[in-house]
């Protein structure tokens, strides 16, 4: 560490020290017009004119002094019979199933007034844990989506379900009469009961064809698995019980497969702590900056026709370490270290170690297989017999399914939740082909591609609206409620395919009886189907084999009363139940070798385009969800747009190209005969030769906040010996004149050069707890040197009842940005648009900070360090009000309006602040947030910010929590709305609350379990103990020199790499 | 401005009303589709707690409470008769649980000491048969217990509770009688226009003495018999000063009054749909507020009662009344009643009613007023910032038997020897309230 120095820098505009960055960072807020556009000078209404503003003003005060004459009646409207579970202003929590797509996630629903306004984990599953990711958080939006299908459409004219059912069933009759063929496409399906309604389906339609597939999919393990073990399936991954892990282009942590529970599993191995002085190790191959690269400790840049290169190199290195015999190829030139030394760490972890590929070739995946036995990983951390049923679509029957419906070969078509035409690798021949299909019928919630394309849309319901099961994972099954009843005239997907099917059941009724028949029996802990059913619709989940989760409340937190407050779950991981390894593998891995070896080439001239999956948007299903649209991609940290990372060494041939501010230019980038303009970012850890490009944006069809919002790369991808590539060699990419800007967040917000993130590698760690600590002494007449937080100007303030307070471990927080949407939706934190965002004015409570940091020498000149900037290291570091007890903030108000109560927290007081933003110029962790507009209103400036602009999308608002009004400042409030409710609750039952029963909305969120929040005067707390452990040890205070003593505080970042921090 | 702020919380109430009706239909579906306990807190998956057993007294006056109180009493005939030995007045405790349960059954199947029951009464007690014949045992053993102690016992606590609710009203008034200082005040006017009189009439006495004496000097003559100036006087700046200051205050003071009353609604009265009367439901039957405000002990809102509430009694009580009728009217039409609302607390103000109810122990009467004297309910307080932070400040936390509070009374006590109030624990702070 002597001799190396290492830098933190946020964006290269920051390593490089661009003026205009310099000017910026310099300001708390941006020289821009107060008016939002140029085009556009009105504010609700002013036009800015002096005499307008006095005309405004004087009707104003005449509207206001009328006003008082005459308080509004105001109407209370109580319920004709009132449930008896319900009370108004009191939240109700229903347990329920988020499977969108591929994805899935347990979840209690929060209910006030009857409506859904908050999405939490489930604890009680053992898939997902509790953890919940961005984009469920935000799928609370698109239930109040007001573009939502509000009743069922033929030829985009609505009508009554009477008629609907019956011309599209006497059109399917007539088809299944003729034995016409009928194609039945839809995403993959995660729950029993509609596979069963799905099986009657095929009882009446005999001649129809199910054709299953998955936008991203995972074709290349499906058939892997079949050539290794006979059968097509996902395994159960276990990065929990891995030491070791390598992942080639696998963004386990952001996109991959089951990313929520595949991060709660990695995240507990970054947590080293005395009694437990270990880490995991991640090497990460890959062409794009992922989250999973970006958490990696080493990260090998390689381009993606390369990639088979290194999967056979490794799988050579294991091998030959092992004395087993090796395969063909796998030569090398770049990396031969990293490989090597992730060799030597796997074999030295054999058992306990993982590789996984996030490549769609069967062929990496069966070398990948390879190795994965070679070490013994299965039925260790690999599970075979616990498959994961959230991906089974084969490319091949999509493909299959188009060249026949060109061929004319298919009379009726039914999409079942899903949007091929958009976000399949056909969608342009699928669109053409829809032509000669007679009866085209989507059931879909929401208007898309598809749904555009066909006659007939059956509305279906939102998830939240609907009755259903899951089954994410073989044996491990969880129930979907209504937590509120249609909102439109719509019909959820599992009764229009009963209906049609000839069974007039309703989907409670079925899905009930299923689990009657074929999940009652799995059990033997409740002696009555009712009680089963009752419970496990309380619990929301039942596992196969799991011991009984009202059996097992030994462990759990109960009041001084013995009512559990909250179960223990923690020891009933899904792993420890996992039957033993029994399938035996039999792949021919020298046949995959030579494959591999003909199709990747470990050097090549041309330049590759990665496309892959944006953590926010995934592949677009929720486009018109404005939070994701406006959610800050974790890497690149930009949001409304897709855009082409380039690396730096393309960015040098085009004249030293530079983005700077948002400021870039479009390029052309040609793809086979395809050509599409789109925006560039250069982007520090992009390989050598390849440029990446996101899914899910450039939709035509979703809505405002979709519509063109980017540019569509799934029409880039190619589907090639029956699996969709991921990637496409030899494209061009040309610079154009063209100037565009990209809202990117990354610079907003800046400390410039602070020593605020600090952290050291877990050998440092272990000589000294404190490694890479930065504590700052100042000098004084008498007492010599002592620390900067020794010293104060303040009396301090007491805390004597509680003692609010945070601490973030940066070593566990993968920056996936949970937190960020769930503040977000708790807290009514408006969406403000892309022309605000470029003004630096987004709105989010908790940002998470991106550093990138690169490691140089005294006198390395600025190439050098910039060099070093191509694979940087990253760190991720969420950032929320710190809750300063000596807060700068609180000096400066010139009305009191942000004041410090006795718990610790800084509160702000919304009515009393006038405006001056000195708070927010006097803040060191620039945390805090002004409205320059009434987003909640301004229909005409901020169209996209839906959520308040209707009726219907202000039911998603929190009613405990003020909407704020233009000219107030606003941040971060530690959830107080939680604490007070918490507090009372215990107040109500005699005691003191106890630790885990109040949380904000962001520690709930996470799933790597990087926020701790509590009570730090409660010496029981999680909190009080981890402060009281890792004090003077990994426990910081940010800007701990300035003496602002935080309530939050930081543990420092550990990487487990051998040398440099 | 400061309409848009006021506004903003506004909406959400027009989302929650929008909300409550979508959730009147979702209600329906949760019964007939799920009849399912509805799993309410998914974080807590306690065991359902098991039913409380039979015959318990305690358990007994619990159930009273909740269904029997508000037509019965022991002692007096309310709506029904009293129930003081009614178990004696039946051949066992099954026959009287099973008329308790299906008393129009038992009435119309002849049984006479029932039917003298209601030819005395002339209605029919509604069906009670959603209790458990448990239940209805506890409640009987209640009874039996109430029965054995004496007329005059039994009767003591109402009488106490009344005086004690007199004693705080003679408390909050205590100090000085505020007629007693009109009365001095009065007294003292009268006196100085006395001395004014008096003092007029020694100067005209002592005037004409003066004007008789001839002894007097040019200059004292002059200045003795000279006429008062008035003009100089009225016109002197210090008058046009003293005149302008206490007119300039005059008009600042009605102002800030009337500026600081916009938006005070005290005695705020709307018309209400149904003119229910609280003078008659909550005086004189005495029906706990609870009964009918079903969120007053548990949440933030106190709640409007749904008409299930009302039809509790009011299906077999009054049902010929033009009021009645549009409660059924209403469940006829599936609409339900639009009441007015009386207290309307700002939108940027959190308000829970349980934390004052339940932990503050505070009466409902010291907010709402004497609401079991009105006829019309209206708004009693200024429901201002500084009547609430009035309270606060003045207010002694209920510490008693409350362990969350045991440690804060301790530091209390370590500081001072004065009582805890609400606002020594942070009762005054911003975000108490606003958030």
């Amino acid at each position: 560490m002597s001799e190396q120095n290492k830098i933190y820098w946020k964006g290269l505009e920051e390593l490089t020290n661009e003026p205009s960055f310099v000017a910026n960072a310099e300001k708390e807020f941006a020289s821009v017009p107060t008016a939002p556009s140029a085009s556009s000078n009105t504010l609700d209404g002013l036009t800015g004119q002096r005499r307008d503003f006095l005309k405004v003003m004087g009707f104003g005060m005449a509207a206001v002094s009328l006003a008082a004459c005459e308080t509004p009646v105001k109407k209370a409207i109580p319920f004709l019979n009132k449930p008896e579970e319900y009370d108004p202003s009191i939240a109700n929590y229903y347990a329920s199933s988020y499977a969108d797509g591929g994805d899935y996630c347990a979840v209690l629903v929060k209910t006030r007034e009857g409506r859904p306004i908050k999405i939490e984990g489930n604890k009680l599953s053992s898939v997902t844990q509790g953890g919940t990711s961005a984009r469920v958080q935000a799928s609370i939006l698109s239930l109040y989506d007001t573009e939502r299908f509000k009743a069922p459409t033929v030829r985009k004219k609505e009508t009554t379900w009477a008629a609907f059912d019956k011309e599209v069933g006497e059109k399917l009759a007539e088809i299944a009469g003729g034995n016409g063929r009928i194609a039945f496409v839809t995403s993959s399906i995660v729950s029993p009961s509609f596979k069963q309604a799905l099986a009657e389906w095929i009882a009446k339609y005999p001649s129809t064809n199910v054709v299953v597939y998955d936008p991203v999919s995972a074709s290349g393990i499906l058939n892997a698995n079949k050539a290794s073990f006979g059968s097509a399936f996902v395994p159960s991954y276990y990065f929990n019980k891995a030491d070791v892990i390598v992942s080639f282009s696998a963004d386990f942590l952001g996109t991959w497969l089951s990313s929520t529970e595949y991060t709660k599993q990695f995240a507990a191995g970054r947590k080293p702590t005395a009694d437990r002085p270990h880490m995991n190790r991640l090497y990460s191959f890959e062409a794009n900056l992922s989250l999973t690269g970006s958490n990696a400790d080493y990260r090998a840049p390689i381009k993606p026709s390369a990639e088979g290169v290194y999967v056979a190199a490794l799988y050579n290195a294991v091998a030959s370490a092992l004395g087993r015999p090796t395969v063909a190829g796998g030569s090398i030139t770049a990396h031969k270290d990293t490989v090597a030394q992730a060799a030597k760490d796997l074999v030295a972890a054999a058992g306990k170690s993982l590789v996984v590929s996030g490549s769609n070739d069967v062929n990496v995946q069966l070398l990948v297989n390879g190795i994965n036995e070679l070490l013994g990983n299965y039925g260790k951390t690999i599970d075979i017999n616990t498959q994961l049923l959230t991906r089974q679509g084969q490319d091949a029957d999509l493909a299959a399914f188009v060249s026949q419906a060109k061929s004319g070969g298919v009379q009726a078509v039914i999409f079942n939740d899903c949007n091929p035409v958009f976000d399949s690798a056909l969608g342009t021949e699928l669109k053409a082909a829809l032509g000669s299909v007679s009866l085209k019928v989507a059931i879909a919630s929401r208007p898309d591609e598809t749904t555009e394309a066909v006659d007939y849309v059956a509305a279906a319901h939102h998830y939240l609206e609907s009755w259903g099961d899951a089954e994410p994972r073989t044996g491990y099954y969880s129930l979907t409620q209504p937590a509120i009843t249609k909102i439109f005239d719509t019909r959820q997907a599992l009764e229009t395919v009963l209906l049609w099917s000839g069974n007039t059941t309703d989907a409670y009724k079925y899905v009930s009886s299923y689990w009657a028949n074929n999940v009652y029996p799995r059990q033997n802990s409740y002696g009555s189907f009712r009680d089963f059913w009752n419970y496990s619709l309380h619990d929301g989940i039942f596992e196969v084999g799991a011991p009984s989760l009202r059996a097992s409340t030994a462990g759990a937190v109960k009041d001084s009363t013995g009512n559990v407050v909250m179960p223990e779950v923690a020891g009933v991981g899904p792993f420890e139940r996992a039957s033993p390894h029994t399938a035996s593998f039999s792949a021919d891995v020298n046949a995959a070798a030579n494959a591999v070896d003909g199709t990747y080439k470990a050097t090549s001239t041309g330049t590759d385009l990665v496309i892959y999956e944006s953590i926010g948007l995934g592949v677009g299903r929720d486009a018109n969800n404005p939070w994701l649209q406006e959610f800050a991609d974790p890497v690149t940290r930009a949001c409304w747009d897709n855009y082409i990372t380039i690396p730096q060494s393309l960015a040098k041939t085009w004249g030293d190209f530079k983005v700077n501010e948002g400021d870039t230019i479009l390029a052309n980038l040609k793809v086979g005969g395809t050509t599409i303009k789109v925006p560039v970012l250069v982007q520090p850890g992009q390989a050598k030769d390849t440029i990446g490009l996101a899914l899910g944006y450039g939709r035509e069809v979703a809505g405002k906040a979709a519509k063109g919002v980017g540019v569509n790369a799934h029409k880039l991808l190619t589907i090639a010996d029956g699996a969709a590539k991921y990637f496409v060699a030899n494209v061009t990419v040309e610079k154009t004149e063209e100037k565009y800007r990209v809202a990117h967040v990354q610079t907003h917000h800046t400390i410039m050069g602070r020593d605020i993130v600090q952290g050291s590698t877990l050998n440092e760690w272990k000589k000294n707890p404190a490694a890479g600590r930065h504590i700052v002494e100042v000098t004084t007449g008498d007492k010599g040197h002592v620390p900067a937080t020794s010293m104060s100007l303040w009396p301090g303030h007491t805390r004597p009842n509680h003692a609010w307070g945070m601490v973030v471990d940066m070593s566990a927080c993968i920056g996936c940005g949970a937190c960020t949407i769930a503040c977000q939706v708790e807290n009514n934190v408006p969406v403000v648009g892309k022309e605000e965002v470029l003004n630096r004015r987004e709105m989010h409570w908790i940002r998470i900070d991106r550093y990138y940091s690169s490691s140089y020498k005294e006198g390395d000149s600025l190439s050098m360090k910039e060099e070093a900037a191509e694979n940087p290291q990253v760190v991720f570091q969420p950032l929320m009000c710190q809750h300063c007890n000596n807060a700068p903030c609180e000096t400066v108000c010139p009305v009191a309006a942000t004041t410090h109560s006795t718990e610790g927290l800084n509160q702000m007081a919304y009515n009393r602040c006038i405006g001056t933003r000195y708070c927010a110029n006097n803040c060191p962790y620039k945390v805090r947030r002004f409205n320059w507009f009434s987003y909640p209103q301004n229909a005409e400036n901020f169209p996209l910010n839906f959520p308040t602009l209707s009726d219907l999308g202000r039911m998603v608002l929190n009613p405990d929590v003020t909407v704020r009004a233009r000219g107030v400042m606003e941040k971060c409030s530690m959830c107080v709305q939680r604490l007070q409710e918490g507090k009372l609750n215990a107040k109500k039952e005699s005691r003191r609350p106890i630790d885990g029963e109040i949380v904000t909305a962001c520690a709930a969120a996470c799933s790597a379990g990087a926020i701790i929040f509590g009570d730090m005067n409660d010496a029981e707390s999680k909190i009080a103990q981890l402060m009281d452990a890792e004090s003077g040890k990994r426990n910081y205070q940010l800007l701990s020199e300035i003496n602002t003593n935080p309530s939050v505080s930081y543990l420092t970042k550990i990487r487990n790499t051998a040398d440099k921090a | 401005m400061s309409l848009n702020r006021l506004t903003s919380r506004y909406w959400v109430r027009i989302g929650a009303m929008a909300a409550t009706v979508l959730t009147l239909h979702f209600s329906a579906i949760a019964q007939d589709g799920a009849a399912t306990p509805a799993p309410a807190d998914g974080a807590a998956a306690a065991a359902p707690a098991p039913a409380a057993g039979g015959g318990d007294a305690v358990a007994g006056e619990a159930v009273f409470n909740a269904n029997c109180k508000q037509c019965h009493a022991i002692n007096e005939q309310v709506v029904g008769p009293a129930l003081r030995d009614a178990h004696k007045r039946w051949p066992s405790d099954k026959a009287l649980t099973e008329f308790i349960k299906y008393p129009q059954k038992t009435i119309d199947g002849g049984n006479a000491y029932a039917k003298g029951l209601y030819d005395k009464y002339k209605q029919y007690m509604p069906n009670h048969n959603f209790l458990k014949d448990e239940e209805i045992g506890s409640v009987i053993a209640w009874i039996k217990a109430e029965s054995a102690k004496p007329v005059t016992a039994a009767a003591a606590p109402a009488a106490a509770d009344g005086k004690g609710g007199a004693a705080a009203d003679a408390g909050a008034g205590a100090g000085i009688d505020s007629s007693f200082l009109t009365y001095i005040l009065g007294a003292l006017v009268l006196v100085l226009i006395l001395l004014i009189a008096v003092l007029g009439l020694i100067t005209t006495v002592l005037t004409k003495y003066l004007n008789n004496n001839e002894n007097l000097t040019e200059a004292d003559k002059e200045y003795a018999l000279d006429a008062p100036n008035y003009k100089s006087f009225f016109g002197s700046k210090a008058f046009l000063f003293v005149v302008t200051f206490i007119f300039t205050m005059v008009v600042l003071k009605a102002g800030f009054d009337k500026v600081y009353g916009i938006n005070v609604n005290t005695g705020y009265a709307p018309t209400q749909p149904i003119p229910f009367s609280h003078k008659l439901h909550a005086g004189t039957y005495e029906i706990d507020c609870g009964y009918c405000h079903t969120g007053v002990y548990k949440g933030k809102s106190a709640t409007i009662p749904s008409v299930n509430i009302c039809l509790n009694c009011h299906n077999a009580i009054k049902t010929g009344s033009p009021n009645m009728q549009k409660l059924y009217k209403a469940v006829e039409n599936n609409k339900p009643i639009e009441w007015v609302r009386v207290h309307n607390l700002p939108d940027l103000a959190y308000f829970n009613h349980s934390q004052h109810t339940v932990v503050g122990k505070i009466e409902c009467e010291k907010c709402h007023g004497a609401i079991k004297e009105m006829e019309v309910v209206e708004q009693h307080s200024t429901l201002t910032m500084g009547w609430c932070i009035n309270c606060h400040r003045e207010t002694v936390v209920k510490t008693e038997g409350n362990a969350y509070y045991d440690k804060l009374v301790k530091l209390h006590a370590d500081k001072t020897n004065k009582p805890m109030t609400v606002e020594n624990i942070g009762g005054l702070e911003c975000s108490k309230c606003h958030y």
